[in-house]
């Protein structure tokens, strides 16, 4: 693995060969393995170890950015002038701050508890097969077909600038998914976590092969507005989608949902969202893009949209803007990505608050007395983005609830849903959980039953 | 670079591997953007490693590093190894390679200008230029642009012989104007939404797109879009832009025919797909009007799925997907060829990068244009009541691939043969097979597009690969509109 100590002493090979009137250098990778599994057999079986660096430099107002994953002396030298002649031409940035220096974006320590740990960074190809074997025992007992991956990852990321700022993260990773195949339905599940002793393949594969049994033979009933009872991924899939709108950029670009909006009650009570890099069940670098710490921010609180993340620019550019004291507390939050970008920022450490009468999922079903439990949702796209109209499928799971019991699996559902309208009608919620799902990024997020969820089209299976 | 090769093809022998291949990848990228008359982004990318892919103990290993030294290219070759045995543990029966001849050659995309050939000054002057022309229209309130630049340098060399160097070079460049009123955001895209239009080829493709030329209007549109109504919703007769129809094809054909789907190989992520094995040759998967091919030989064009070589040796082809409406064809590789009684790879196996496992990816998918003269006006005229739906703005689809639907940045109301009107929020879905059949009319060779849709994603870990789809515009009759905004 590439260390804290090499990558200062890269740093100062590539500041030496530089014009600029700063220097910024990323650093990224790490080990990364994954072991792929379908039809009961390991298919794919895969490992790399790559690192690179991202250099950028700045002449004025003017900066731009070149990336090598080439260590020696001459691709330094060469990433630094494509860095240097991309900044060069340039037009003059007013928005452009100068470098932050480590006063400027203190961290005070790396998050607690750690996310490294030795026996994750350890696995071996040998691990991960005996813990695909595990998930192919469950299937084979239960007479179904399994696909899915175990991987394992040790990665690290730094920044380093020439005005004296230095920092470093590093992290390990593991993640189980496991689809179970039967014939005329499907079960899954997924879970991560920095330290692979919190992943059990034996369990997730029983759930998964459990949801696969129980939706055989699946009926097909009428499209339409039901009460859904949506499970964790489900939830981080769907809601994932508005929190590119929770951005200083997003809000002076007029394509957030939030332009006019920040300040105004637009979900239900029971609504209180944070962004928290620290939160012991997140993961990630407790730093953004320029080397800036990650402020704990509510986005919503019980139901009222409070704040927005910012980047260093963008905090400038807001407190100058018309919108300077209509959304709340304006100031550099940590969010920002790598420069330069025409994104800004993004929270991406996602916690929802608990509810203070949190309900487990059985509890919801058990006072439902008509509705759909959804497992996991699929090819999410947004198709009105002030509304916040999102279109998509149920998947691998998707059951008909009645009088308090799960009847039946049902056959998929297409749903046009406003994410506005959704959070709006929530009535229950259990204790939030990281979650891990496909379309969105990893999350704290509950289980959550909602009124009038809109389906409107029902597919062949 | 070959010696490089040698040294890890001859460590996976050593180790007891009885097949390897090595691929060895230098890519370079430039990404420039601009947005409301700033400059966005300006990167430039290289990235450079070896992978080795082995077979040992009768399964699949594959590792990749950065490290081109003979020590590191030995040890990850060893790890190849490594993990072919590990992956022998949970296997039923051995990988079995479609046989195919050894290959020495050297090929590289065609192209003009090499886009990194020209200036970035040049290239942001051009998209300064268009955001400026962008913004003149009063209600525009984003303006962003784009254009990309890249190239892939790849040697691959393979225990059976095949030595092949392949260097593949691809231009992308579009624009979109945002106008955000009241409580509703609009938007148009030239000469496609999402990046614009990509192709293999180099930087002549700036200048065939008119990119300047078209400025003002799609700015125009997207701020009449707030006047105009909504879509009504309903069963209509609808006719499809080529980039839209291009999208339908990448959806609805191009990853259901995917084989390793087909086989489960991808049922975690990506999904399986409705066209199981018995449906090859029975299918009546579009109306007689339909035929589809997967193409990446250079004579097709310059689409994003044209190479000489894929990723695993096999020389680019020709193969039937639909012919005259039936299913003929799935796209395969050297270790699925022999699911479907074929005994060679359609040659589909392509990997987005040196550290990245080649698998199957769709390469040019295209509906061939119709065989009689017939211009996309010509068609409006023979429309009686329907609707024309430009430039895509969403898309979904099932992970079976029967359901799907698409919302479009723009309609326009046909009657009588004549647009009596713009309607804003156009959307359509459908089952796919269903849609297809459908079908009743296709314009064409002379409007003809062989677009490039740059950011398909599949695979675990995922990877992002380039696909082109030609498609020329075509009539659909009875299709479901509207129900996205019901």
């Amino acid at each position: 693995m590439l260390t804290q100590s090499q990558a200062g002493d890269l740093f100062d090979r590539i500041r030496k060969r530089s014009t600029a009137d700063e220097v910024e250098v990323l650093f990224s990778g790490g080990r990364f393995a994954l072991t792929r599994f379908a039809n009961n057999i390991i298919h794919q079986n895969v490992a790399e170890e790559n690192y690179s660096v991202s250099v950028r430099t700045a002449f004025g107002e003017k900066t731009a950015r070149a990336s090598t994953n080439k260590f020696d002396d001459e691709s330094l030298g060469q990433v630094v002038r494509a860095s240097e002649s991309l900044a060069k031409v340039q037009y003059p940035d007013p928005d452009l701050l100068p470098m932050p220096d480590a006063s400027e974006a203190p961290i005070t320590s790396e998050p607690a508890p750690s996310r490294c740990f030795e026996r994750t960074a350890k696995i071996t190809p040998a691990v991960r097969a005996e813990g695909v074997r595990k998930i192919v025992n469950v299937a084979e007992r239960h007479k179904l077909t399994t696909a899915g991956v175990f991987s394992s990852a040790e990665s690290i990321d730094g920044i380093f600038n020439s005005r004296g700022l230095s920092r470093w993260h590093t992290q390990t990773s593991a993640e189980i998914s496991i689809t179970m195949l039967a014939a005329d339905s499907s079960g899954w599940q997924k879970a991560n976590s920095p330290d692979v002793a919190n992943l059990d393949p034996s369990r997730l594969a029983e759930i998964a092969a459990k949801k696969a049994v129980d939706s055989a033979r699946p009926r097909e009933i009428p499209a339409g507005k039901y009460t859904v009872i949506l499970e964790p991924a489900a939830v981080l899939d769907i809601v994932g989608f508005m929190f590119w709108d929770y951005s200083g950029v997003a809000v002076l670009d007029q394509r957030s949902f939030l332009t006019g909006r920040i300040g105004a009650k637009l979900f239900d009570e029971n609504i209180t969202i944070w962004d928290d890099a620290a939160h012991p069940l997140q993961s990630g670098s407790p730093f953004d893009g320029e080397g800036v710490r990650r402020k704990k921010i509510e986005l919503v609180e019980n139901g009222v949209v409070k704040r927005l993340v910012y980047a260093r620019s963008t905090a400038e550019r807001v407190k100058r803007s018309e919108y300077h004291n209509k959304v709340g507390p304006v100031e550099a939050t940590g969010h920002g990505f790598a420069l330069p970008n025409e994104m800004g920022e993004m929270p991406l450490n996602i916690v929802f608050a608990a509810p203070e009468n949190p309900r487990t999922l059985d509890q919801m079903i058990a006072t439902t007395e008509r509705g759909v439990l959804v497992t996991r949702l699929w090819y999410i796209r947004e198709v009105e983005p002030y509304e916040k109209i999102l279109t998509g499928m149920t998947r691998d799971g998707t059951f008909y609830v009645q009088g308090g019991r799960v009847q039946c699996g049902v056959r998929n559902f297409r749903f046009n849903q406003s994410l506005i309208h959704m959070l709006s009608g929530v009535d229950a919620m259990s204790v939030p959980q990281r979650s891990s799902g496909e379309e969105s990024f990893d999350m704290v997020v509950p289980a959550m039953r909602v009124r009038d969820f809109n389906f409107t089209e029902v597919t062949r299976f | 670079m070959k010696h490089v090769a040698e040294w890890a093809l001859n460590a996976a022998a050593a180790g007891g591997a009885s097949y390897a291949d090595v691929r060895i990848v230098a890519q370079r990228g430039r990404a420039l953007t601009t947005k409301n008359g700033k400059v966005g982004s300006a990167s430039e990318a290289e990235s450079v490693g070896l992978s080795v892919r082995v077979i040992a103990d009768g399964a699949w290993g594959f590792a990749a590093s950065a490290g081109l030294g003979s020590a590191a290219v030995q040890a990850t070759a060893a790890d190849a190894v490594e993990i072919a045995r590990a992956s022998a543990r949970v296997k039923l029966q051995d990988v079995q390679l479609a046989a195919e001849k050894p290959v020495v050659a050297e090929w590289t995309t065609p192209h003009k200008i090499d886009p990194f050939s020209v200036s970035v000054e040049q290239n942001i002057d051009l998209l300064l230029k268009i955001d400026a022309e962008l913004r003149s229209v009063a209600g525009i309130t984003l303006a962003e642009t784009n254009l990309n630049s890249n190239r892939e340098e790849q040697w691959f060399v393979s225990s059976q012989g095949s030595d092949i160097h392949q260097t593949k070079l691809s231009t992308g460049a579009g624009y979109a104007a945002y106008a955000f009123a009241g409580k509703e955001i609009q938007k148009r895209s030239y000469p496609n939404s999402y990046g614009g239009q990509w192709q293999n080829k180099g930087y002549e493709l700036i200048d065939e797109l008119k990119l300047l030329e078209n400025a003002k209007r799609t700015a125009e549109e997207a701020v009449a879009l707030h006047q105009a109504n909504q879509c009504p919703e309903g069963t209509f007769d609808i006719i499809l832009d080529s980039s839209q129809l291009g999208l339908q094809i990448h959806e609805s054909v191009g990853h259901p025919i995917e084989l390793d789907r087909v086989l489960g190989m991808e049922a975690n992520f990506a999904g399986t797909s409705f066209l199981t094995l018995d449906k090859l040759r029975t299918l009546r998967y579009g109306s007689e009007l339909v035929n589809v091919v997967a193409d990446a030989r250079q004579e097709h064009g310059p689409g994003l799925g044209t190479f000489g070589f894929d990723d695993e040796g096999v020389p680019a082809q020709c193969t039937p997907i639909i012919t005259n409406g039936l299913f003929t064809g799935y796209l395969s590789s050297r270790e699925t060829a022999h699911t479907i009684g074929e005994s060679r790879s359609g040659g589909t196996l392509r990997a987005e990068g040196w550290n990245r496992l080649p698998m199957i990816r769709m390469t040019n998918i295209s509906l061939l244009p119709g065989k009689k003269a017939l211009s996309l006006e010509q068609l409006i005229e023979a429309t009686d009541h329907g609707l024309l739906m430009q430039t895509n703005r969403s898309w979904s689809i099932d992970d079976k691939r029967y359901n799907f639907q698409f919302g479009c940045e723009i309609g326009w109301e046909i009657k009588k043969g004549k647009r009596i009107r713009m309607v804003k929020n156009p959307s359509y879905s459908g089952i796919t097979t269903e849609f297809w059949n459908a079908l009743d009319a296709i314009c064409s060779r002379d409007e003809w597009t062989l677009w490039g849709t740059p950011n398909c994603g599949k695979g675990q870990p995922q990877q992002v690969m380039g696909t082109g789809h030609g498609a020329a515009p075509s009539r659909f009759r009875g299709i479901k509109v509207g129900s996205a905004y019901r």
